[in-house]
């Protein structure tokens, strides 16, 4: 069954390299104006670019040869990792993300912690004061789910950054700076992931199962360790697992705003400088964090439920 | 024959009118609201979005300027309203071709021999293979600043979901005796698809295309957000919001306008499909995400089971 979650993975997997590479490679092949010359322009500024210039990054990134040789060229380096060098910096890709990767991990695993320490009291008090805390935070979640994240970030900014000045705006440095975009993430990830754990909470408390367990003598507290919180954790990952494309989604335009050296800013960035394999080796990445992301989440949920597969 | 089936357009409307629930009618409210006025302000407004006056920049609401005017003297009422009004096409736009060509797509494959509907289904798998938002900004990266892009790369991202909804549900409602029933009375696959799967497929459909157009408006305000969506002088919420950010400190009421535009869109959207009606467990984030995981039998049974419960009484579950 493992096997079989894994399999699927690899399919898609796949599938990432696939549109990431022809997407890219067609990116690069819309550009308008000669591309060797951009590119060189890019590298040396507007005034010191030559004819002779340009052609000597024509050879060097081979972009002379025929659409489907290139492409044939372009897939080969992608099979190998090859991501080759920025277009702008001229900085090897693979070292880029092996940076970027790292911030944004950092970042994305801060974010899914916070979402978790809101959402899991917010959506477990809700079932037990369905009268006086539930429309309260149903109302707030709602309300948080329609603002883009964006939004709360520069709402959170607005606030504790320029008005009270408890934390830097943006940048990267101290622990500090983690804070503002990390909850900016878990936030918008809280919203819809405590009325999951909500709906779920109040399916287990309701059922026959649970309410069997109080009957023959256990306490509350053992209920909910024996039955509740593996009843109710089920369906709660899938769907975090889920909702986790908040988060990667997320990351482009929270770094962005913030300024964040991860995938996300690197992806974004390049796209506005138009550095073809940076965008490349970053989309691979947030592909490739998806994948992962899904993966994680369905071997999570065999072993919490091996039901599911049989 | 059916008594009950709405045959009129405006029997239909009338019906559709009469099943909403308060928080799907003051979404539908807040939304006409919205773009009314937005259209009122295009027609009447003697400013243009682009007429620059640099001596009045940065200026609070005046009577001149209902919202004041931004950095270059632009008057914002003019800007919002038609930043608002350009969100709201695109949104309706996008929702529409996904819809149109996600459930023809899914009635396709479930009629159509296995090699057609295996190709379809790889061609869906390959555009979930990433997450949407990459596949839209690489789209438009192709073409930078062009409406039609990001239109295309937003529709080709959602196409995928109503088709998954569909054939899901349409096989399971072939299966099910009340069509075996009418495939032996004679009536063709015509029928069953007006008669049986349609209605089937509504209200689900409804709610995942108030989810969608909500989820687009929120894409295209991203991809301006980090500038690699429409191009300036054009007003757009994401692209106002990250413009007016810097003059937060002058202007705090410019940057709150766009923000809040857009949260309001996204808001009445998001009543009007009423997840909490149909539990949150049937949101359309979670039938992509049921199909989106590897797992697929165990989520995909479990959510086919809560939808046909709930599109078997769907008077009772508005009553909840």
């Amino acid at each position: 069954m493992v096997i079989d979650i894994l399999y699927r993975r690899i399919l898609q997997l796949f599938s990432v390299m696939l549109v990431v590479g022809v997407l890219s490679f067609l990116i690069m092949h819309s550009l308008p104006g000669d591309m060797a010359y951009r590119i060189a322009a890019g590298r040396y500024g507007q005034d010191n670019v030559s004819m002779l210039a340009a052609q000597q990054v024509a050879i060097e990134l081979n972009l002379d040869a025929g659409l489907v040789e290139s492409l044939m060229y372009w897939f080969n380096d992608l099979i190998r990792f090859n991501f080759g060098t920025s277009l702008v910096s001229g900085q090897n890709v693979s070292d880029m993300l092996y940076h970027q990767v790292g911030h944004s991990l950092v970042l994305a695993i801060s974010a899914v912690l916070i979402a978790l320490l809101i959402s899991i009291p917010f959506g477990l008090l809700s079932v037990k004061y369905p009268r006086i805390l539930n429309p309260f935070i149903s109302l707030i979640s709602v309300l948080t789910k329609s603002m883009p994240v964006f939004v709360i970030g520069i709402v959170l900014i607005a606030i504790f950054a320029i008005e009270l000045n408890l934390a830097p705006v943006a940048g990267y440095g101290s622990w500090q700076y983690l804070l503002l975009p990390a909850f900016t993430l878990g936030i918008s990830l809280a919203a819809v992931t405590n009325r999951v754990i909500y709906v779920n909470a109040l399916d287990v408390s309701q059922s026959a199962f649970y309410q069997f367990s109080r009957f023959k003598g256990l306490t509350v507290k053992q209920t909910l360790l024996r039955h509740g919180v593996k009843n109710i954790s089920a369906p709660v990952v899938t769907y975090l697992g889920i909702q986790l494309v908040i988060v990667i989604e997320g990351i482009v335009m929270i770094e962005s705003l913030f300024s964040w050296p991860g995938i996300g800013h690197g992806l974004a960035h390049a796209i506005f400088a138009r550095d073809v394999p940076v965008i490349q080796g970053c989309a691979l990445m947030m592909g490739f964090l998806f994948v992962a992301v899904n993966t994680i989440t369905d071997l999570i949920c065999y072993k919490l439920d091996p039901r599911g597969l049989e | 024959m059916p008594t009950n089936y709405p045959t009129s357009l405006l029997q239909l409307t009338v019906s559709a009118f009469n099943r909403m629930s308060v928080k799907q009618f003051v979404g539908l409210v807040l939304l006409i609201a919205m773009l009314g006025l937005s259209l009122l302000v295009l027609c009447f407004s003697g400013f243009s979005i682009d007429g620059q006056n640099l001596q009045h920049t940065l200026t609070i609401p005046s009577l001149e300027h209902w919202l004041g005017t931004d950095q270059y003297g632009r008057s914002m009422l003019m800007r919002l309203a038609s930043a608002i009004v350009l969100s709201l096409m695109l949104g309706v736009i996008c929702v529409l071709t996904a819809s149109i060509v996600g459930v023809g797509l899914g009635l396709v494959s479930v009629f159509s021999p296995a090699r057609l509907a295996g190709f379809i289904d790889g061609v869906s798998n390959i555009v979930l293979a990433l997450p949407a938002l990459v596949i839209v900004l690489l789209l438009s990266a192709m073409v930078p600043g062009s409406l039609l892009m990001i239109y295309i790369a937003i529709a080709l991202v959602q196409w995928v979901e109503y088709y998954r909804v569909t054939r899901q549900r349409a096989k399971a409602i072939l299966a099910s005796p009340r069509a075996e029933n009418s495939r032996l009375l004679g009536f063709d696959n015509r029928y069953l698809i007006k008669r049986h799967i349609i209605p089937d497929l509504a209200p689900t459909l409804s709610t995942m295309m108030a989810f969608g157009a909500a989820n687009a408006i929120l894409m295209m305000a991203g991809l301006g957000f980090v500038y690699v969506g429409i191009q300036p002088p054009t007003a757009e919420l994401g692209l106002m919001s990250v413009e007016l950010f810097p003059y937060y400190q002058q202007a705090p009421w410019l940057v709150a306008q766009p923000l809040v535009a857009i949260s309001l869109l996204v808001l009445s959207f998001h009543l009007m499909a009423d997840s909490d009606r149909t539990s949150s467990k049937v949101s359309p984030e979670c039938h992509l995400a049921s199909d989106n995981s590897a797992n697929g039998n165990f989520a995909n049974d479990s959510s086919a089971k809560e939808s046909t419960a709930e599109n078997q009484s769907p008077a009772e579950v508005s009553k909840l």
